[in-house]
């Protein structure tokens, strides 16, 4: 039985994508079965991973029971560590042919090397009717074509200030290098988390045509170098951000735009701003393992949260941006607003954290320790 | 001044277990070698195999975007050697060093105070100690994170007592996470130091003090040389432990003084680059352990 192993700091900090919850794998020994001669057709099963605390509870509060209702299949939930640590316990555990989880939910950077290393089961798009409906950018294909994952969830970073320090409300990502706002900003520590990258390109250089060679990488870099007098804390656990953000300590940053909005409605002074150049989309994708034996309820997991009723249900209660196409929703108006936007969005470009993540990797270190 | 009459600190020798007579005639037969081959096969299957596999990793090939590969190449040690990862390794041995200096000169005068008071005041000091050992790195790094906030942190005292004009941010910086590997490493420093304090001969101090030496010089000119063994294993013991901190860096320290470990943490977790990370690590091992070596040296030719 494999359980999640804390890697990051993250999970012992009170906040959702990075809380563990390490009870969560102590079901999956129930899910073998009974294999009493008296049950007539043995329960289907199947073990579904999320990011580890809110998202987890909130899957097992409102989606996987009636999932289950739905279609006779049990759900064992695994709670996952954020960052990559997840990939690598699944790589490790499928090259002993074992699948800690069936389906996972994985963030693009993870997706991507899986794929790389042919880590994910192709899907068969044909027996789920309703993940065809889904943004088409938002699938992840292997070279050939085959589908490696179906969108899950998407959701939003944005520009986040404390509303008793900033009365105004900024309009754009230009005010993180506002010389005014000296030791004020909380921003995300990795170029492949914060995906500042992208957002200085849109915001300086007119888009993301600059990133295409490592030259035009350096210039953006060292453009993002200049608003290093400005940051306060370069934050790798979201918990240590929202405390100060809520507080006031560090009253303006990056931050997720749902949990922006669930603070501010529990009256903490926080507003969350779809800046003029775009809040940046971020995804989490369902992907399963090769060395999952139950690709079959795989298909109908993956397509049941696909449909617009799913969706609503994780707007609404979860608070993630859909991952279909607005008019296929019933989301109000208000409901759409508190977990995405109309405005175009900055659309992260994941193959500089992967084709050339080494290199930015290191150049954007040495840029924020210089 | 003779050797012998030096205490043994606990941590350096493994024949102070024995009974002094059982020192001549060495132990025979494998039914009196099983006490010894227990330890040597936990160290083994757990030191020994383990390090084995991060040594062989740091060799593996790296696939960019994707996982790793078996192979035996040096280029992940080739890009250590980078001005980036090296001035990362130079401030980190400058900052353990600097931690386990403080920790260590606020650590002896601590204990050897509590060596001398009473028994029911030692069981409690060290009761409390042991206490501060449960609180996790994360509890202690969020706590010393929000004591040292503008908003609600310390300095907020200094202003009501008129000491401060206004309330400051005291982290993250240099001093705050100097301070918080210090807290951590603290109760470890007093445990190391404890049992060689205790068993210091009352002769030694109260011979100094009969001719004429103050307690402050006695302490310094006496006690402290004498227990120089057991300060210098509880140096190398902060040493170490801080070098492998890299929660508090995060936590408390701006980005520049992330250490190796915190380096050593972004490739394995976020960058999914083991074999790199293997690398550093070894590195590092080497480093620290070369360094040790040399403190050891030196201490062993300053008694000559």
């Amino acid at each position: 039985m494999t359980k999640p192993t804390p890697h990051s700091l993250g999970h012992l900090a009170l906040n959702r994508r990075s809380l563990m919850k390490t009870a969560a794998a102590a079901s999956a020994v129930g899910a073998v079965g009974l294999r009493a001669p008296f049950v007539h057709a043995q329960q289907r099963s199947l073990k579904v991973g999320t990011y580890g605390g809110y998202f987890e509870e909130s899957f097992t509060k409102h989606i996987f029971p009636e999932f289950t209702k739905a279609t006779g299949i049990k759900v064992d939930s695994v709670a996952e560590p954020t960052g990559e640590a997840w990939l690598v316990q699944l790589q490790t555990a499928a090259r002993a042919g074992q699948a800690p989880a069936d389906v996972s939910m994985m963030a693009q950077v993870a997706m991507i090397r899986g794929t790389t290393g042919e880590l994910w089961q192709p899907l068969d798009m044909q027996k789920m009717p309703n993940a065809q409906k889904t943004i088409a950018d938002y699938l992840n294909k292997y070279p050939d074509g085959r589908i490696a994952g179906v969108p899950a969830v998407t959701w939003y970073i944005t520009l986040v200030t404390n509303t008793d320090v900033y009365k105004q409300e900024p309009q754009s990502w230009a005010a993180l290098w506002d010389k005014a706002n000296t030791k004020k900003l909380g921003l995300l520590a990795l170029a492949s988390n914060s995906f500042l990258l992208e957002i200085a390109s849109e915001t300086f250089f007119g888009g993301q045509d600059v990133l295409k060679d490592e030259a035009g990488i350096a210039k953006v870099l060292e453009k993002i170098a200049e608003l290093k007098p400005n940051v306060a804390l370069w934050y790798r656990d979201e918990g240590q951000f929202q405390q100060a953000l809520q507080s006031g300590e560090i009253p303006m940053g990056q931050y997720y735009h749902d949990v922006t909005g669930l603070a501010a409605g529990e009256g903490f002074p926080v507003r969350s701003t779809f800046p003029k150049e775009g809040g940046v989309v971020d995804r989490g994708s369902w992907a399963v393992v090769k060395s999952s034996t139950r690709i079959e309820e795989a298909h109908v997991f993956i397509d049941y949260m696909s449909q617009p009723a799913a969706q609503g249900v994780l707007a609404r209660k979860v608070g993630t941006a859909p991952t279909l196409p607005r008019q296929l929703l019933d989301l109000s108006d208000k409901e759409f607003a508190a977990v995405s936007s109309e405005k175009k969005p900055i659309i992260p470009n994941y193959q500089l954290y992967t084709t050339r993540g080494d290199w930015v990797a290191d150049k954007w270190t040495a840029m924020i320790t210089g | 001044m003779t050797t012998t009459r030096e205490p043994q600190p606990t941590m350096t020798s493994a024949a102070a277990v024995l009974p002094p007579d059982a020192a001549g005639d060495g132990p025979r037969g494998l039914r009196q070698h099983l006490p010894v081959l227990y330890p040597a096969a936990m160290l083994l299957v757990f030191f020994v195999v383990p390090f084995g596999i991060m040594l062989a990793f740091s060799f593996f090939h790296r696939v960019q975007g994707g996982f790793y590969e078996p192979a035996f190449e040096l280029d992940n040690y080739a890009r250590f050697l980078t001005p980036l990862f090296v001035s990362a390794l130079g401030f980190s041995i400058l900052l353990c060093g600097l931690a386990a200096t403080v920790c260590v000169a606020l650590a002896l005068p601590f204990t050897w105070l509590l060596g001398r008071s009473s028994v029911r005041v030692q069981t409690a000091w060290l009761v409390f100690i042991l206490s501060v050992l449960s609180l996790s790195e994360v509890i202690v790094g969020f706590s010393w994170s929000v004591l040292l906030s503008r908003s609600a942190g310390v300095s907020n005292l200094l202003v009501a007592l008129g000491l401060a004009a206004e309330p400051a941010a005291w982290s993250p910086s240099f001093p705050a996470l100097l301070m918080g590997l210090c807290y951590v490493s603290l109760p470890y420093a007093v445990l190391v130091l404890y049992p060689s304090v205790v068993r210091l001969p009352s002769e030694i101090t109260e011979a100094a003090r009969t001719l004429g030496a103050s307690p402050v010089r006695t302490f310094l000119t006496v006690v402290v040389p004498s227990l120089r063994r057991a300060v210098v294993a509880t140096l190398i013991l902060v040493f170490v432990f801080t070098l492998g901190s890299y929660l508090l860096p995060q936590l408390l320290g701006q980005p520049q003084h992330w250490t190796l470990s915190v380096l050593i943490t972004d490739q394995a977790v976020y960058q999914s680059n083991v074999p790199f990370a293997a690398a550093i690590a070894v590195f590092l091992m080497l480093v620290s352990l070369g360094l040790i070596g040399i403190t050891l040296l030196l201490s062993e030719r300053g008694r000559a």
